[in-house]
């Protein structure tokens, strides 16, 4: 039983970090209705660029601010470049712009920063730490802390900025938010940039994780099947999503993985995912889509 | 006024039902496959066999089987490549459990595996849609990768799960040579776009449009969804499925599961997205292109640039017009080469006149 729940916890912190990632999703698809499949690419873009600061002796919070200017930058062209033009077109076009997209952010990363692996320090140990019995490493502690403290964040600026109720309102209503004077092109650059941020944030702890290369912008793979059991619209549901992935994912791979053989941690969530969607089209949280002819 | 319909009159249902009306249309394509199946073989050498028309031919197969889902069915999918590593690997164990298999049976038999498979993950299409589907086809390249490589008996225990292309004989006939497996494909992807051109005028082809353009108003005026959804996951999986066959018989000769990533997926909706979704022209467009640019980029660099960009840069350089090429046809011309192909037609047939 202990080492259910050890396995448990461990899962449910590992899913906060898919979480992280499907943040940045919610953020954009709730704004501008466009599913980024760039987020990924954003995340090694993001990251690259802090490391290779951080290597050629920026101090940290400088390279970090320099990372997050960066992503600003980014934002603005990807709202003036690919998304201006492509205002009223149908979502699947989106889609398909963001994949093109991701492919030039991550061969821009890599043109700019080389190709081969960083290492990254975040300076937290990884040595396991005995909660109530159970060994739990203290890197995952310290980003479900960072994933709820961005959460914090996020809906302290949704809920108390100005900025945050226009984007609310945007989300809720494109064209009532335009009826009152809402600026939609500086909101959507808004919502990228925020987005940005949190692929940067996601991008440290990933990157700390498992190095800062190319197969970061992979990620974005794992937080697919988060959006879809949270649904896309609902930063609640992407946090509530990663838990379950993790959680069911760790459980997965150490009772089914041995009876079926390993590696079934890439496909899993995925057959998860779907066998959710078959009960909730929509996910848990997501909204359900009213049609009519 | 380079050609004309004027004085070219329809007088038999037959020839109203012709795929090319003008004698002109017609003539031009007897001349382009004459030259394709009885010029090409002989002036051709081996480097334009196996690295450029080969993959051409069969990449856009590949980009036919995704243009009816996506296309025509309006079923966006990410999990092309998974139906081709299906028929590929199911061709392969046709060829190698049953004794005598005609060569083109067993790409038709892997064609229909992947074509079960592709209806098993078209299921949930009925309940789910858009970009919740995505995670349907993505379901499919992970577990059909994983199931590959997983289980030995699928590659017939290879220790690195590599499965060998079977000697090419048909009827006596050995295709092995670069000219013979060109002609093999070849006449594999005529006869398929042919057939998917038919099917795409067909009553089906216009359930798939009405259902691309709206379901629900579809489902209003009597359209079965579930099997016409059914049947654009399971045609083109088949087409998929013979393309992956073709991929690893007469293209590589031998593959691994690995080689049907998800890179490839992207590899054929890029094809479609440039070529022109909904056209059947479109995709050998598309595929042309996809197959040319790397070759071309790096001859400039060879050439002109020599010293300049590193090859390391050269990957990174040709991700980047890749990306931007697909912002710019969707920005520019979402309809896709096929389009502009049209549009140039169109200008042919009023030239020089410009209205």
């Amino acid at each position: 039983m202990d080492f259910f729940l050890e396995v448990l916890t461990g899962g449910l912190l590992a899913g906060l970090m898919y979480s992280l990632v499907a943040i940045g999703f919610v953020l954009i698809y709730k704004a501008s209705g466009v599913f980024n499949f760039a987020q990924g690419s954003m995340v090694l873009f993001a990251a690259l660029t802090f490391v290779s600061l951080l290597e050629r002796g920026v101090p940290f919070w400088v390279s970090f601010a320099i990372t997050l200017l960066a992503m600003i930058v980014l934002a603005w062209a990807i709202e003036r470049i690919v998304l201006r033009p492509l205002v009223n077109r149908p979502p699947i076009t989106l889609f398909m712009a963001t994949l093109g997209l991701s492919y030039i952010i991550e061969g821009l990363a890599q043109a700019l920063w080389g190709a081969q692996v960083h290492g990254l320090d975040l300076g937290i140990s990884d040595e396991p730490l005995e909660v109530g019995g159970m060994l739990l490493s203290q890197f995952d502690l310290f980003a479900a802390a960072t994933a709820g403290a961005l959460v914090l964040v996020l809906s302290l600026l949704f809920n108390k900025t100005r900025i945050g109720i226009s984007l609310r309102a945007v989300a809720d209503d494109q064209l009532a938010a335009l009826a009152v004077g809402i600026k939609l092109q500086r909101i959507w650059m808004v919502v990228w940039a925020v987005a940005g941020f949190v692929g940067l944030v996601a991008g440290l702890l990933w990157g700390a994780r498992l190095g800062v290369q190319f197969s970061l912008s992979l990620v974005v793979l794992k937080a697919l099947p988060v959006l879809i059991i949270g649904g896309f619209t609902s930063i609640g549901g992407a946090i509530a999503g990663g838990l379950i992935i993790g959680a069911s994912e760790k459980l997965a791979e150490v009772y089914l993985g041995p009876m079926i053989g390993g590696g079934i941690e890439n496909w899993f969530p995925y057959v998860l995912a779907l066998l959710f969607l078959l009960v909730r089209p929509a996910g848990i949280f997501g909204e359900r889509a009213i049609e009519r002819v | 006024m380079i050609y004309r319909e004027s004085g070219q009159f329809v007088t038999t249902y037959g020839a109203d039902r012709r795929i090319f009306k003008l004698w002109q249309q017609r003539w031009a394509l007897y001349t382009l496959l004459g030259f394709a199946f009885a010029v090409v073989p002989f002036i051709g050498n081996d480097y334009w066999f196996s690295a450029i028309l080969i993959p051409f031919l069969v990449l856009s197969l590949a980009g036919l089987g995704l243009n009816l889902l996506t296309g025509y069915a309006g079923q966006i999918s990410l999990g092309s490549a998974a139906f081709m590593a299906v028929g590929a690997f199911a061709a392969y164990n046709f060829q190698l459990r049953i004794e005598g298999m005609p060569l083109l049976l067993s790409f038709v038999l892997g064609g229909f595996t992947a074509a079960m498979v592709g209806v098993v993950f078209g299921l949930p299409s009925l309940r789910i849609k858009g970009f919740y589907l995505l995670v349907s086809t993505l379901a499919a390249q992970f577990f059909v990768t994983w199931v590959l490589t997983q289980f030995g008996w699928f590659s017939n225990y290879n220790s690195s799960g590599v499965i060998t292309a079977p000697p090419l004989v048909i009827a006596g006939y050995d295709f092995s040579s670069p000219a013979g497996r060109y002609l093999l494909t070849l006449g594999v992807v005529t006869v398929l776009a042919f057939l998917t051109r038919n099917i795409v005028r067909s009553e089906l082809g216009r359930h798939w449009m009405a259902v691309r353009d709206m379901d629900t108003a579809a489902a209003v005026i009597g359209i079965p969804i579930l099997k016409t959804k059914l049947l654009a996951f399971a045609i083109s999986s088949f087409l998929l499925g013979i393309a992956g066959a073709l991929w690893a018989f007469t293209y590589l000769g031998t593959v691994e599961p690995h080689g049907f990533d998800l890179s490839r997926s992207f590899q054929i909706l890029f094809i479609i997205i440039i070529g022109g979704m909904g056209s059947i022209l479109g995709n050998f467009l598309g595929a042309a292109f996809i197959v040319l640019l790397p070759i071309l980029l790096s001859n400039l660099s060879a050439n002109f640039l020599a010293g300049v960009v590193d090859p390391g840069q050269l990957e990174n350089l040709q991700k980047i017009i890749f990306g931007a090429l697909i912002i710019f046809f969707l920005i520019k011309e979402p309809s896709g080469l096929a389009r502009l192909w049209q549009l140039l037609r169109e200008r042919a047939r009023i030239w020089p006149q410009r209205f």
